[in-house]
């Protein structure tokens, strides 16, 4: 046993938060708010093409199709690099469908999911696809079918559109046909008057046997999380660089063990989300998956709320990069397996062993 | 990132596994936590069976991931933990091994393996708790002996043990961490006298030591004089490496003990309940991949020393067994308060979990370690 990251992996990780620093560092970040707020699109299509060619979004898939044949553990460490520069962009989407949406591997397109409840979509308008249905594999038709219009999302990097919903398509997640189009199969809300289906809502998949989830939704869960992850550990960074260089009364606000505390609970979250995502990326258990969901979602959001309150009423401004994580955390909280589908599903485990 | 283990891993394993079967078949029943001549002749005794097994030294000498594999499959089993000889191999044994002479090696070593001497730990005094620094039990040197007069505090098992870990003040002079000394000092010489403290759990875990005038020989000493606070760093942070291990996979199997008990008597159909005791499980579970974690550390650092990522263990764990036996009041609901009820061992269980969160470095001192020593934030405040 030597769960440590190999030299190979972490080069891996080092190399593409370089290729980050480089093309989205935080004026890059800051011009994509403002673009954004002007009503431009969000994705930036060059670096999702150069994400492209780097093999980010190939990564899992075997050399013989044109992939880099690595698995989940080299990809969460990808992700939580991601994470950490808050890339926009349907990321995990998109990597899902790498493979089955034609340009997905090469970063060609962008693909989307119906990852959230309550009849809501990520870049309904820049995406070139979506992924629904319910068999062993994503598989994406058409854009998303937006119904009534966008809607306007609080994090300024996710754009966000109310998803069409068709009644009488009342197929439950998990328990049908292959193909999954816009609007239908697999979209939230489809479950008409039910209402509250949602394709994880029986948490993280097994097998993808009847009455549960597909397997990609678990996926789909873990590589989320590890963008949590990295959210999580910026956070952490920003708090401490700021605690060590702001003043008041005559030192550094980080002297203060009201600080300092603050900020070793968010160290000690995040590493402890860090170890559950990586542990769930090895071993491909379920169980596993919502656990470090349900860690790197709260590792994230309170780790930005702190973040945001070491920053004193700079934390509160637009200009502060605080926020953004805290949206993006947010929102990410939502996608795939929420707080309540990964207790449930934990829990339902507890009985069972 | 590898989680499996090597064929020879799980041969020792395989192994283990075997001997522990037969071995648990023949233990005596367990004393009650009143009974301290009782529990040390129980601890001892076990010890012994390891020792007459080859597994003794696996705190020592073993590879970090063996000690692993050794700590998760005693408590699997449900093997007792090093109870009474925590200090012995745990503490002051590794400290010994580490930093002391040949001969000292040889004397105190063996007897601590075998299960046949007990040792205790008197760092604790009255005014220096957090502040351990701040340490003020005098020894004065005359002749081949040291004088030794003052008290500690929070001396667990002191009334049982044959040898204590001593830290006292050798140069009052010198800055606080440069003036003291480690002592190994015999629990039955003359001017020692215990006084067993009860704790809120009802028995008596830990003592108080006067020390009146207390002669310790010089070659007693582990380390040179003065040079007693490196010598004790060295050591502390085997205390908050691995020493919880079996502690996280015994947690394990109370939730889902937990779960069934909630099954049983219908409060399993209670989301909140469900909820807090599935956030428990993601807790738990994280908790014991976070051990393997630092073990990996550990393995890939000379001498196997566990890092800082202690403090983040210990910190995390030590709220979540507080928060495991809360969650296990609920489920009791007002059984939780009768103590030879059906909560069985949860009741106490939850009563000791309290001291978690101050033995062994408090939960604040744990965040200024992580601030201070991960972080890098300045220190004081
Ligand atoms: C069950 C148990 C067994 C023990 N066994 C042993 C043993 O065998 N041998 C031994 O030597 N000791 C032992 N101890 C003692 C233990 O190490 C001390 O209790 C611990 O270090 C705290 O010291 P204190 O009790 O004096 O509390 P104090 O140091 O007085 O602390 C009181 C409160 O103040 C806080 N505080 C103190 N300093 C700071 C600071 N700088 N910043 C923020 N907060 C601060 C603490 O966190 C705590 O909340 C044991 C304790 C327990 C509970």
């Amino acid at each position: 046993m030597d769960f440590q990251p190999t030299e190979e992996q972490r080069a891996l990780r080092a190399g593409l938060r370089e290729v980050l620093a480089a093309r989205f560092g935080q004026d890059a970040l800051r011009a994509a708010v403002a673009a954004a707020e002007a009503g431009a699109p969000v994705v930036d299509r060059r670096l999702w093409r150069e994400l492209g060619d780097t093999g980010f979004f190939a990564l899992g898939l075997p050399e013989e199709a044109g992939g880099v044949g690595l698995g989940l553990p080299e990809a969460v460490l990808l992700f939580e690099e991601a994470g950490r520069a808050l890339l926009p962009g349907p990321l995990v989407a998109t990597w899902l469908a790498a493979g089955t949406v034609p340009g997905a591997a090469e970063g060609r397109v962008l693909v989307t999911a119906y990852d959230l409840g309550d009849g809501l979509v990520t870049y309904p308008a820049e995406a070139d696809a979506v992924l629904g249905g319910s068999g062993p594999a994503a598989v994406a038709a058409g854009r998303p079918a937006v119904a009534a219009g966008p809607a306007a999302s609080v994090d300024p990097l996710t754009p966000l559109g109310r998803a069409a919903r068709s009644e009488g398509t009342a197929e439950a997640p998990g328990t049908a046909g292959s193909v999954g189009t816009a609007g239908t199969a697999g979209t939230p809300g489809s479950a008409g008057s039910a209402g509250t289906a949602r394709p994880a809502a029986a948490g993280p998949g097994g097998a993808g046997g009847p009455g549960e989830p597909a397997p990609y939704r678990r996926e789909g869960a873990l590589l989320t999380a590890a963008l949590q992850v990295g959210s999580a550990l910026r956070t952490t960074e920003l708090a401490v660089a700021y605690a060590g260089r702001r003043e008041q009364f005559g030192r550094p606000i980080g002297a203060f063990q009201a600080v300092k505390h603050l900020c070793a609970q968010m160290l000690v979250r995040a590493e402890l989300a860090r170890t559950a995502v990586y542990a769930a990326a090895v071993t491909g258990d379920p169980v596993e998956t919502a656990a470090a969901k349900l860690l790197a979602d709260e590792a994230a959001v309170r780790g930005a709320r702190d973040c945001l309150q070491v920053h004193g009423g700079m934390g509160f401004t637009w200009e502060a990069e605080v926020h953004l994580h805290l949206k993006r955390a947010w929102l990410r909280a939502e996608q795939w397996l929420t707080a309540a589908e990964a207790e449930e599903a934990l829990a339902a485990d507890l009985t069972e062993s | 990132m590898d989680l499996t283990y090597t064929e020879e891993e799980e041969a020792f394993r395989a192994r283990l596994r075997d001997w522990l079967a037969g071995a648990l078949a023949k233990l005596p029943p367990k004393p009650s936590p009143g009974d301290w001549p009782g529990r040390r002749a129980y601890d001892a005794g076990w010890q012994r069976a390891l020792y007459d097994a080859g597994y003794a030294d696996l705190h020592w000498d073993a590879s970090p991931t063996q000690r692993l594999i050794f700590l998760e499959e005693t408590e699997r089993a449900g093997a007792p933990y090093v109870g009474a000889n925590f200090v012995g191999l745990l503490h002051a044994g590794p400290t010994i091994a580490a930093e002391g002479t040949p001969e000292q090696r040889e004397r105190w070593l063996p007897p601590i393996l075998r299960g046949e001497e007990i040792w205790c730990q008197g760092f604790s005094e009255p005014d220096a708790g957090s502040d351990l620094a701040a340490l003020r039990t005098r020894a004065v040197r005359d002749g081949d002996d040291y004088v030794v007069t003052g008290s500690k505090i929070w001396t667990s098992h002191a009334e049982v043990a044959d040898w204590c870990e001593l830290l006292v003040r050798t140069d009052p002079r010198a800055p606080r961490h440069r003036g003291i000394s480690w002592l190994a000092m015999p629990m039955d010489a003359p001017g020692v006298t215990v006084r067993p403290l009860r704790t809120l759990a009802g028995s008596a875990e830990f003592a108080e030591v006067f020390l009146d005038e207390v002669r310790v020989p010089v070659r007693n000493r582990v380390g040179d004089e003065n040079d007693g606070w490196r010598v004790t760093m060295v050591t502390l942070s085997f205390e908050r490496g691995t020493a919880f291990v079996g502690e996280v996979v015994a947690c394990r199997r109370v939730l889902a003990e937990l779960a069934r008990a909630a099954r049983r008597s219908g409060r399993w159909d209670d989301p909140a309940l469900r909820r807090r005791l599935g956030r428990l499980h993601a807790e738990f579970g994280a908790l014991w991949r976070l051990t393997q974690w630092n073990v990996s550390e550990a393995q890939r650092s000379p001498g196997g020393v566990p890092g800082v990522g202690g403090s983040v263990f210990k910190l995390r764990y030590s709220h979540a067994r507080q928060e495991l036996y809360d969650a296990a009041a609920e489920v009791l609901g007002a059984r939780a308060l009768v103590l030879d009820g059906e909560g069985g061992p949860w009741v106490a269980d939850r009563l000791s979990s309290l001291s978690y969160t101050i033995a062994a470095g408090t939960s604040q001192i744990q965040r200024n370690i992580v601030a201070e020593r991960i972080l890098g934030l300045p220190k004081g405040g």
